[in-house]
C-alpha cells in the first residue's frame, strides 16, 4: 500500500507523545505485592490451620464486595480489577489472630475499604494504610478477642474459633518459659497474628518485592534498623533479646509490607529514611513505654499522617538549582 | 602538523540520576543512507527553526538553483532557507505544519536539473566573525530535533570562558539511526569540522559523546582521531544507553559534570552541545558551500515495508518518501515525525520534511494501543524517572488548582518533557500532555 493510496476517510490517531509506554501497570504492581504474600499465607496455613486461611478468604472477600459496592453508590468507576483491595484485604488479615470471629474480621475489612480507602477518593488518596486502620478499628472495638493468640500446630482442619489455646504473644513471654525458640521465632511456629509470625516467609516475599522494584529497601530497612540499635541500647547490648524483639510482634511485616504502602509512605529516597527511622523511633517508644503490647500498626499510622509534612521538607530542588548558601560564597568569592 | 595523540574512548565523567530504559529497535543501525531521487516539486516551509520565521525572498514564477536563498529575515533567531531543488517557484502560501500552525510556504516544481545555484561557492572563512556568518548563511539549525539555529551557538561572548565543544552523537530515541550512520560512514567530516572550529576557537576538548549500544561507532571515530593533528582535543565518550542520555542538560552533565541551572543554556556553564550531524554537515559546508538542503532520516516502524535510512531534499512530500521505503505493509494507525518518546504524532501524510525531522516512523494498530488511565497510586516512579528531579504528581495536583506561584517553585519550566514520567507510569497517566498544561497556566499568568 503507497501512502497516495491511503483512503482519504482513514483517520491516523493523534496523541501527545511519548508514544511508548513501559509495560508495568497498576495492576500487575499489585499482583506482584500479592504473588510476595503468598509465602506468608502457606506459612500461616500451615501453623495455623484452615481457619487462618479461611479469616483471609473472609477479609478479601469483604474488602472486594465493600470496593464494589461503595465505587457503585457513588456512581464511580468500578477499581476491583487494580487488585489493591485484594492486597488490603490480605494484610488486614495478617494482622489478625487466627480465632477471630468471622463476622468481626469482615467488618475489619469494610471500614478499611468503605471508611479509609473510598471515603478519601479511593486508590493512592487514603492519607492512612488502609488495613492498618481496620485492625487499629478492631483492636480498640473487641480488645479481647483480638488479643487471644492461637497456639501454632493446634490443629490444622480446625475451622471453628479455638477456645482455649491462647497464650502469651513472644513479645510478653520473652524471658519466661513460655517464649519459643530463636527458629521457631524465625520460621514462624508462634502464637500471633497469623500472617506475622513466619519471619524467613516475609522475608521472602521482601526480597522478590526488592527484586521487583516494587519497593525500594529504604523504609523496611531504615525501619527495622532504628528498632535494632534502640532496642540493643535499652537491653545494653544483649544481642538475644535484640533477635527476639525484631522477630517478634508485626515487625518484619509492619516494615516490609505496611510502611512502604505507596499511598502514605514519602516518594523521595531521603524522605523514606525519615519515615523508616520515624516508624522505628514510635514503634520503640510503644513497647518499652507505653502499656500496648505491640507498637508497629500506631508507629505507622502515625507516620502515614506526618507523610506531607515529610514530603514538604524532602521534595528535591529541580536539576542544576544552585543552593542559596553556595549561592552566596560564590557571590562573595 | 601531527601534534597531539588521541585519548582513546573515554568514560563519562558522571551518571545522571532518572531516566528509563527503553527498548531500542534500532533496526537500520546498518543500513547504509540511500539517496533518494528528486521529487517533482518540494514545500518549503518558512518557519524551520526555533525562533522567527523567514520571509519569502523570491515570487512566483522566478527561476531557482539548488541552494539559492529563498527565504531569510533580518531577525537574529532565525536562520535562512534555501531551495532544495532546481525549478520554478509554483506558488506561496500557507500551509499547516505537523504541530498545527500557520506558515507561510514557497512551492518550487522541479525541473529534474539539479542544477546548482552560480552563488554557491565555499564561504572565505579568515577569523571566528567570518566563521559564525557563514554558519549563518549555511541555514544550518540542530539537525537532533530541536532545529534551533546554530550559528547562535558560536556567537558566545568572550567572558563566557567556553571551554567545551560536546558533540551529541547519544541518539537515545528508538528506531532512529542516522546519527549512528553519520559517525560510521561520515567520521572523517566529523574530526575536520572538529578540527576547523579549533582553529577559531580556543577550546580545551572537545568531547564526541555516544551511547554504549553502538561500539562500531567508536572504532569509526577513533580510526580517524588517531590521524588527526587535535587527536589530544578529543574525547571520545562512551555514555550509558538510557533516554534521555541525549537530552542537552544531561549530555553535559555526563560528559563534563557541569549542571546547567534552572533558564539557563549550556553556554552558560562554559560547553556548547551540537548534534553530530550538525558538525558533519559544517564540514562538508565550508568545502563546498552548498548550504543545508538535504537531510538524512529513518524511516522505520511496523507499518513500513522496508525500513531505512535515506537521504531527502528538504521539502520532500512525507508520503512520497513512505512510498520510496516501499510504502506501508500494514495500515498504519499512528504517523509520527521524530522519534516515539518525544515526536509529533501527523495528521497526514501529505506534509513535507523540515530541517529538524529526524525520522519517520509508521506503527500498524497493535503498536500504538497505550494502556488506559486509571487513578495514581502514588508509585513515584514518575520523580524517579525524571531527569530533572521534578515531582509530576506534584505539579499534577499544582496545575488542577492553577496555582501558578506551586509550579514555578516545583521548577514546571525546567520541564523539557522528555516523556520519562509518562513513559514510566503504571497508572498510564499522559503526564506530558500535564506538563504543556501547566506550562500554559504559568505562560498565561505571567502575560497578566
Amino acid at each position: 500500500m503507497t501512502a497516495s493510496k491511503i483512503p482519504s476517510d482513514k483517520k491516523l490517531t493523534v496523541s501527545a507523545s511519548p508514544h511508548i509506554r513501559a509495560a508495568s501497570t497498576s495492576r500487575r504492581i499489585m499482583l506482584d505485592v500479592i504473588i510476595s504474600l503468598v509465602p506468608a499465607l502457606i506459612a500461616s496455613g500451615i501453623f495455623f490451620g484452615l481457619r487462618a486461611l479461611a479469616v483471609v478468604a473472609v477479609t478479601v472477600v469483604a474488602c472486594v464486595l465493600s470496593e464494589y459496592v461503595t465505587r457503585r453508590i457513588m456512581k464511580r468507576s468500578n477499581t476491583i480489577g487494580d487488585l489493591s483491595a485484594v492486597v488490603t484485604g490480605m494484610l488486614l488479615a495478617f494482622n489478625l489472630p487466627s480465632s477471630i470471629p468471622f463476622w468481626m474480621a469482615a467488618l475489619g475489612g469494610a471500614v478499611a475499604i468503605v471508611v479509609v480507602k473510598q471515603f478519601f477518593g479511593g486508590i493512592g488518596q487514603n492519607f492512612v494504610n488502609p488495613a492498618i486502620a481496620g485492625r487499629i478499628v478492631l483492636l480498640i472495638s473487641f480488645s479481647t478477642a483480638m488479643a487471644s493468640w492461637t497456639q501454632p500446630l493446634s490443629g490444622f482442619m480446625n475451622l471453628t474459633a479455638p477456645d482455649a489455646l491462647t497464650g502469651a504473644t513472644p513479645l510478653v513471654a520473652y524471658g519466661t518459659d513460655a517464649a519459643p525458640g530463636l527458629l521457631d521465632m524465625f520460621i514462624g511456629n508462634r502464637g500471633g497474628c497469623l500472617g506475622e509470625t513466619s519471619i524467613v516467609a516475609l522475608l521472602i516475599g521482601g526480597v522478590y518485592l526488592v527484586a521487583r522494584k516494587v519497593i525500594s529497601p529504604a523504609i523496611p530497612l531504615s525501619f527495622i534498623g532504628t528498632v535494632a540499635v534502640i532496642t540493643l541500647i535499652a537491653e545494653k547490648g544483649d544481642f538475644v533479646a535484640l533477635a527476639y524483639q525484631l522477630m517478634s510482634g508485626g515487625l518484619v511485616l509492619g516494615a516490609i509490607f505496611m510502611a512502604t504502602d505507596y499511598a502514605t509512605s514519602p516518594i523521595n529516597f531521603k524522605g523514606k529514611i525519615i519515615f523508616g527511622i520515624g516508624c522505628g523511633l514510635f514503634t520503640c517508644l510503644i513497647r518499652l513505654f507505653g502499656s500496648l503490647p505491640e507498637g508497629v500498626s500506631f508507629a505507622i499510622i502515625l507516620m502515614n499522617i506526618l507523610v506531607p509534612h515529610i514530603e514538604r521538607i524532602t521534595t528535591p530542588k529541580p536539576f542544576g538549582t544552585v543552593k542559596e548558601k553556595k549561592a552566596k560564597e560564590e557571590k562573595k568569592a | 602538523m601531527i601534534s597531539g595523540k588521541f585519548n582513546g574512548v573515554l568514560k563519562a565523567v558522571k551518571q545522571v540520576r532518572g531516566g528509563v530504559k527503553v527498548d531500542h529497535h534500532k533496526n537500520t543501525s546498518s543500513c547504509e543512507v540511500v539517496r533518494m531521487p528528486d521529487p517533482e516539486k518540494v514545500i518549503m516551509p518558512m518557519q524551520q527553526h526555533i525562533g522567527a520565521p523567514c520571509t519569502p525572498t523570491v515570487s512566483v514564477g522566478d527561476k531557482v538553483g539548488v541552494g539559492q536563498v529563498i527565504g531569510d529575515t533580518d531577525k537574529f533567531v532565525s536562520a535562512p532557507i534555501h531551495a532544495s531543488v532546481s525549478g520554478t517557484v509554483k506558488a506561496i502560501g500557507d500551509i499547516k505544519l505537523p504541530n498545527g500552525s500557520l506558515s507561510q510556504a514557497v512551492t518550487i516544481e522541479s525541473d529534474g536539473e539539479n542544477r546548482l545555484w552560480e552563488g554557491v561557492e565555499p564561504p572565505q572563512v579568515h577569523n571566528r566573525e567570518d566563521f559564525i556568518k557563514a554558519v549563518r548563511a549555511s541555514g544550518l539549525v540542530g539537525l537532533g530535533g530541536a532545529g534551533f539555529p546554530s550559528f547562535i551557538k558560536f556567537n558566545f561572548k568572550p567572558e563566557q570562558n567556553i571551554d567545551t565543544l560536546i558533540v551529541n552523537a547519544a541518539e537515545c530515541e528508538p528506531y532512529i539511526t542516522v546519527d549512528h550512520r553519520e559517525c560510521v560512514d561520515n567520521s572523517w567530516d566529523i574530526v575536520s569540522s572538529i578540527h576547523v572550529i579549533c582553529e577559531y576557537y580556543g577550546f580545551k576538548q572537545v568531547i564526541i559523546a555516544v551511547e554504549d549500544n553502538k561500539p562500531d561507532v567508536f572504532k569509526a571515530i577513533s580510526d580517524v582521531a588517531k590521524t588527526d593533528g587535535n587527536g589530544d582535543k578529543i574525547k571520545l565518550m562512551v555514555l550509558k544507553s538510557k533516554y534521555p542520555q541525549g537530552a542537552e542538560k544531561m549530555m553535559v552533565q555526563s560528559a563534563t559534570g557541569r549542571k546547567v541551572p534552572p533558564g539557563k543554556l549550556p553556554g552558560d556553564i562554559g560547553c556548547i552541545v551540537m548534534n553530530v550531524a550538525s558538525i558533519a554537515f559544517l564540514s562538508r559546508y565550508l568545502k563546498t558551500g552548498k548550504p543545508l538542503v538535504k537531510r538524512s532520516m529513518t524511516v522505520d516502524g511496523s507499518a513500513i515495508a522496508n525500513p531505512m535510512n535515506v537521504r531527502v531534499p528538504i521539502g520532500t512530500n512525507i508520503g512520497d518518501i513512505i512510498d520510496f521505503c516501499g510504502g506501508f505493509k500494514e495500515e498504519p494507525c499512528k504517523i509520527i515525525l521524530g522519534g516515539p518518546m518525544m515526536g509529533q504524532a501527523i495528521v497526514s501524510t501529505n506534509l513535507p520534511v523540515c530541517k529538524q525531522n529526524n525520522a519517520i516512523l509508521a506503527f500498524a494498530k497493535d503498536d500504538t494501543v497505550l494502556k488506559p488511565e486509571y487513578d495514581c497510586i502514588r508509585c513515584g516512579r514518575c520523580a524517579q524517572a525524571c531527569p530533572m528531579s521534578l515531582m509530576p504528581t506534584l505539579i499534577v495536583r499544582f496545575a488542577k488548582a492553577k496555582d501558578v506561584d506551586a509550579l514555578k517553585e516545583a521548577g514546571i519550566n525546567v520541564c523539557m518533557e522528555c516523556g520519562s514520567c509518562a513513559f514510566a507510569c503504571p497508572a498510564g497517566k499522559p503526564l506530558v500532555q500535564h506538563m504543556r498544561l501547566a506550562k500554559s497556566i504559568v505562560r498565561e499568568a505571567d502575560k497578566r
